[in-house]
């Protein structure tokens, strides 16, 4: 085995160690007043930018890997595939590790501006938070992705609260609350789900799902059911998505930014869960059982809904980091319509939009920070207040954001879209799903031009202008990066929609999955019978 | 009639879980902690009943029994237990936190005059 087989462990023991490390090294024991400057703080810094950037090579070698369509899979310990615990990366789990380096790399940059210093231990937490989010990522096991939602959670927790305030305690303890439930929730799941099937590795799963029959299917299902309101909780999907807007407005920019990438945490488990667990396999691979699809006429219209609730709130806000945390609620929304639509292209979509729309949101987040520094008492609101600083600057990066996110050509939101309205095309909801991403993209258009025409151009001539003292270097070299890596998605459209296509292409592909991951001739028998015991003679 | 083993265990759970919701949905975060780990042990049990109830069943090969028990919920809830103990042990920090902070134990961060001002006086009171 070469030093690149191990690349899946790495991606997730990378961030664990420097999360340690960055521990010993500690930051100068934050208080209120801040660290700032503190050698041990810069250290820390030092140390965690070189590892995300680390670790940012390691996705990039990642998804040069899975390019071909091979899967990675690394069996932890060297025990064999369904019982021991296996690393599996495809193409998406490469796609996904990938994107959570380009959202870490620029997000930490923005925070090694300030906000690290407002608290203590901002930066192993950050790195704990990589670590779930590339363990969730490249993990090929049901429970196993259980633990790395736990990890990523707890580590955002603790960043959620960073910097403290009364609103942020008050929205954390919810959001903490919640996401346990959730969590009882996805044990209950899985628990179920392994009652009926005697696996957890996700290849076996796929196999042994269709083969259930009668009441254990009924069951899968149920099991299948609960899980998809966990992962919708995660994802925000509506009727579960109100706990989002009022925690991302609550927290610090820079968390709210790295956040942008949890709710694809859910998108992702659904795709794997009910896209290839449950799923009908394109065509290909085992037939499909009863228990298939236990999913299909619940995802497509709550994500309509979904992306129509979002738009509503985002018209609604009254400031602009509630304006684009309902923002994120509305694209989580378009990316679920086009799983909901179960095909590969609907999926390629998908895909494509996620990985736009995840930047764009991250890059207003941190925008919408940088812009509210510049408005003296107004800050973040959305009533006209002192002229900002920078307008140029900081109006022209608005609206690229604001036309990525509502979908203008030539932006990738718009590329996204199209292929989205493409792949609906032959599906029986075409004309909601047509109206519902069309209209939108519209709504969303005119709240960003709302909050950016307030913003910039609604100044209050009785007060002073303010300085451009807010945005330093660093924050906007950031957030510009955020940006500019949105219209590279334009610039090299091509090859992203090519790996988009494949990486859904593989995930129907369950035969070959199961040969990567339980080897040529594939065992599905259970290790265990549940059939009743025979009767014990009484002692 | 004789009551099953899995009928009384189902029972139970259903029972403690039907108090975690109960407590949960209460106002005041100590409840809610409450709540949380009531149904954080009914999620436990359910899921060392995954494995089935056995009886005589040792979970290790070659011990010459026939029957054996699934192992693998056995290691599953204590990873979960463990979880969950982390969980808790930071709920409640954060929930005192929030009462420091805000004044409150109320999950809205709502006082005690604003309660009684939305609840009305409570029974008996005048």
């Amino acid at each position: 085995m070469s030093f690149l087989d191990h690349l899946p462990v790495l991606v997730v023991l990378l961030p664990a160690l420097t999360a340690v490390a960055l521990l010993f090294i500690g930051d100068g024991g934050g208080d209120v007043h801040g660290s700032h400057g503190h050698h041990r703080l810069k250290w820390a810094r030092r140390v965690s930018l070189a590892s995300v950037v680390l670790f940012a090579l390691l996705a990039a070698l990642l998804v040069a890997r899975a390019a071909d369509g091979s899967i990675l899979v690394v069996r932890v310990g060297e025990w064999p595939a369904p019982f021991g615990i296996a690393l599996v990366v495809d193409r998406l789990g490469a796609l996904m590790v990938a994107l959570t380096a380009a959202v870490a790399v620029p997000v930490l940059l923005y925070a090694t501006g300030g906000w690290d210093s407002h608290g203590r231990h901002f930066h192993p937490m950050f790195q704990f938070q990589l670590m779930g989010l590339a363990g969730a990522f490249v993990t090929g096991d049901l429970f196993n992705l259980f633990v790395f939602f736990e990890v990523l959670l707890i580590a955002s927790y603790v960043l959620m609260l960073h910097g403290q305030g009364r609103e942020r305690f008050k929205a954390g303890l919810h959001y903490v609350v919640l996401n346990l439930v959730a969590s009882a929730l996805f044990l209950i799941g899985v628990s179920l789900l392994y009652a009926q099937t005697g696996t957890l590795n996700l290849v076996d799963l796929a196999l042994r799902v269709p083969q259930l029959q009668g009441d254990d299917a009924a069951i899968a299902q149920a099991a299948g059911l609960v899980l998809l309101v966990v992962f919708g909780f995660k994802a925000a999907l509506v009727p579960l998505a109100v706990w989002l807007p009022g925690t991302y407005a609550a927290t610090s920019a820079p968390v709210a930014a790295l956040f942008a990438i949890m709710t694809k945490v859910g998108v992702y488990s659904l795709l794997r869960v009910h896209g290839v667990v449950f799923g009908d396999g394109a065509g290909s691979g085992p037939a499909t059982g009863p228990a298939a699809m236990a999913a299909e006429p619940w995802i497509l219209p709550l994500a309509l809904a979904t992306c129509v609730v979002g738009v509503m709130g985002a018209l609604a806000s009254r400031t602009l980091p509630r304006l684009v945390a309902w923002l994120t609620v509305a694209s989580v929304g378009t990316v679920l319509a086009g799983v909901g639509l179960f095909t590969p292209a609907a999926w390629a979509a998908s895909l494509y939009y996620m990985i736009n729309s995840t930047l764009v949101i991250a890059g207003l987040f941190l925008l919408g920070e940088i812009v509210a520094s510049q408005r003296g008492d107004a800050a973040d609101h959305l009533e006209p207040g002192a002229a900002v600083g920078q307008p140029v600057l900081l109006g022209l990066a608005m609206l690229l954001a604001a036309a990525s996110a509502a979908g203008l050509p030539p932006l990738p939101g718009f590329i996204g879209k199209l292929m989205l309205l493409e792949a609906a095309a032959p599906h029986a909801w075409v004309v909601a799903v047509w109206a519902v991403v069309l209209g939108a993209g519209f709504l969303t258009l005119v709240g960003l031009a709302r909050a950016g025409s307030i913003l910039f151009w609604h100044v209050r001539d009785d007060l002073p202008a303010c300085t451009a003292s807010g945005g330093s270097r660093r924050l906007q070299l950031a957030t510009g990066l955020l940006l500019a890596m949105t219209v590279a998605m334009s610039v090299f459209a091509g090859p992203v929609q090519r790996y988009t296509a494949a990486a859904a292409v593989q995930l129907g592909d369950r035969a070959a999955y199961g040969r990567a991951v339980l080897g040529e001739n594939v065992q599905t028998t259970r290790p265990y019978r549940f059939d009743a015991p025979a009767k014990e003679a009484p002692r | 009639m004789t009551l099953s083993l899995e009928f009384l265990v189902a029972t139970g759970i259903g029972w403690v879980t039907a108090c975690g919701i109960l407590l949960l949905l209460r106002g005041r975060s100590f409840p809610v902690v409450l709540g949380l780990s009531m149904i954080g042990y009914a999620v436990n049990v359910f899921i060392f009943v995954m494995g089935r109830l056995w009886t005589g069943a040792p979970p290790i090969l070659g011990t010459g029994a026939t029957n054996f028990a699934d192992p693998l919920p056995q290691a599953l809830v204590l990873t979960a237990i463990v979880i969950g103990f982390a969980t808790t042990g930071f709920v409640i920090e954060l929930a005192l936190r929030n009462r420091h902070d805000g004044g409150s134990d109320h999950v809205d961060g709502l006082s005690d005059e604003d309660v009684r001002h939305r609840e009305g006086p409570p029974e008996g009171y005048k």
